[in-house]
């Protein structure tokens, strides 16, 4: 009998150490990056660090402000591309579609959602870049290794994650809401898109801040598309670098400073994430309210 | 699909042509969602036909070769260090993934501060780019631990980048067996231990394998995470701490040199149809437990 007890003492205390592992990860990712970015800050300069608009590393030159940039304008034309088609995809695969197209579709999506980022990539090397080259060059310039390439990439990557996110979201509103828009004489569309949609506003937010995440992060497609030039992005025909191509670009022969400052981009690029993270466990602690 | 207000909206096509007529706008919206739709299937097999019409051509006997130079980019290499990169990872990660979930559902008490924290710090987990696992893995692995790159140190990289998933999934999938079962056990004088391996964790086999699965797509389509990490070199490894590349960081180095277009093709091929395959597999594996839920 002892011995049994023991034994359920042990296992428990050893279930406790595994359940703790999380919050060790964590608090280990946390400082490794923040000690050896954070001396690298100091020693740039946070203003010129953050701010400074070149990025010369064998000068000594390290301003990530164009990374930050480039990083932002991707994102922001993923969101662009992503969100619409993805938001009605999703209010079409909750309310419009018929029963036998569903399954196919929503299997579609989650495959989607497997797909490696590689191969986005390789696909988006392939296939966007000669597009944008042979139909925009002669307007706008560039080699179709652009902004808008990666944006449009990257709209492709996030479709699933807000599809499937905002189809839930969709979903879970209760379905006399419909009912009652429909019996006062409004069309399905109308019901639907002015009582259903409105009120999932919080789940489809949480979808989009999600996506956000997943753009921001996302690394071997955009490095495959975007371009890379360390400089101020210029137009959106043109190349740029995002924070995460900065990293994986230079690390494979960075030394010294530039290594440090290499890993204070992967911190900068660690703070956008936690704060767009805590965005969407408000957004969905708002919707489960 | 019961809520799709069909069943108290039935209206015959010429209503519906005429409810259009009368309101414009409704009919634009509903075009515009149907757009949405074919264009997000367009993208899916656009992007599936494209790979598999272009690669599956030169899907030829040698790029399965034991050896990898720069005459033929075997890719069978870098297939093996994908398994066992895998492999390990999954022996790190489910152990630890699947008590942590026991802890959680089973053992802490309700409103448990810890299990708040835990559970934050996995959300936390899930939510951060593979790119910062990598810098991670090459600060804490590689350089301070001295495993330099090799397979031990990829392992241990991604083991924790797919620990949330499986968490989670496994708590699902605990949280899912009916509490009687439990009951019944205790009832029957079995002990906490005993009653959590002998018939809770049974139970919940599907659902932690739909986990592991889902784990194992994300660890076979993993990059950014492994060039740091795990290194480039393409071949079999001797022992777990020599450099091995995975296939996705082939297809990546493939594609990045841009001399062997063909082969980049052939290996994206292979690489697709793994992961789709792995992907299948864990949403056959849910769906069965939520059949199992629904009797």
């Amino acid at each position: 009998m002892r011995s049994k007890n023991v034994r359920e003492k042990v296992m428990e205390i050893v279930f406790l150490i595994c359940a703790c592992v999380s919050v060790l990860c964590v608090v280990l990712i946390c400082v490794f990056l923040f000690a050896n970015g954070i001396p690298a800050i100091g020693k740039i300069g946070v203003g010129n660090f953050l701010l400074g608009d070149v990025w010369r590393p064998g000068n000594e030159i390290f301003g990530i402000m164009p990374f930050i940039l480039g990083s932002i304008y991707v994102t922001a034309g993923a969101i662009i591309v992503g969100v619409p088609i993805g938001i009605l995809t999703a209010i079409f695969m909750a309310r419009f579609c018929p029963k036998k197209i569903y399954r196919p579709l929503k299997s579609g999506v989650e495959l989607l959602a497997g797909i490696p980022s590689v191969v986005y990539g390789f696909f988006g090397l392939m296939v966007l870049v000669p597009f944008i080259r042979d139909n925009f060059r002669e307007q706008f310039g560039g080699n179709g290794l652009s902004i808008l390439t990666a944006a449009i990439l990257l709209g492709m990557m996030i479709l699933p994650t807000i599809v499937s996110v905002s189809e839930s979201a969709i979903r879970a509103v209760p379905d006399t809401y419909y009912q009652g828009a429909l019996a006062l004489g409004a069309t399905h569309e109308r019901s639907v898109f002015c009582t259903v949609v409105p009120a999932a506003k919080s789940g489809i937010m949480a979808g989009i801040v999600l996506g956000i995440g997943r753009a921001i992060g996302e690394t071997m497609a955009v490095i495959m598309v975007v371009g890379n030039q360390p400089r101020m992005p210029q137009g959106l025909f043109e190349g740029a670098r995002t924070l995460t191509a900065n990293i994986v670009m230079e690390m494979g022969y960075a030394t010294d400073l530039h290594r440090e400052a290499l890993i204070a981009t992967g911190v900068v690029l660690f703070v956008f994430i936690l704060i767009i993270n805590s965005l969407f466990s408000i957004l969905k602690r708002k919707e489960v309210a | 699909m019961e809520n799709t207000g069909v069943a108290i909206n039935r209206q015959t096509f010429k209503q519906k042509m005429q409810s259009y007529l009368k309101h414009p706008g409704s009919m634009i919206v509903c075009f515009l969602t149907i757009l949405a739709a074919a264009i997000t299937t367009l993208v899916f097999v656009y992007l599936i036909a494209y790979i598999l019409i272009k690669g599956i051509p030169f899907l030829t006997p040698d790029l399965f070769q034991w050896e990898y130079n720069s005459e033929n980019v075997s890719m069978l290499p870098s297939i093996i260090n994908t398994l066992l990169l895998t492999a390990l990872a999954l022996i790190i990660a489910v152990p630890l993934g699947i008590f942590a979930a026991i802890y959680m559902v089973e053992y802490a008490k309700k409103g448990n501060r810890l299990v708040k924290i835990v559970r934050i710090t996995a959300e936390t987990l899930s939510g951060i780019p593979s790119i910062v696992y990598g810098l991670f893995g090459m600060l804490c692995f590689v350089t301070m631990l001295k495993m330099r790159l090799s397979l031990l140190s990829g392992a241990l990289t991604v083991a924790i980048m797919v620990l949330p998933t499986i968490m989670r999934t496994t708590e699902e999938a605990l949280l899912a067996v009916p509490y009687k079962y439990r009951e019944g056990s205790f009832g029957l004088g079995a002990g906490r231990l005993r009653t959590v391996f002998r018939i809770v964790l049974p139970a919940a086999v599907p659902g932690i394998l739909s986990g592991v699965i889902l784990a194992t797509g994300r660890i076979v389509g993993e990059t950014a995470a492994l060039i740091y990490t795990a290194g480039t070199m393409a071949e079999v490894p001797s022992n777990i701490f020599s450099s091995a590349r995975t296939l996705s960081v082939h297809m990546y180095l493939l594609s990045k040199e841009g001399l062997n277009t063909n082969q980049a093709f052939a290996t994206a091929v292979v690489l697709m149809i793994m992961v789709i395959f792995i992907n299948m597999l864990s949403n056959f594996l849910g769906k069965k437990l939520a059949a199992k839920e629904a009797d």
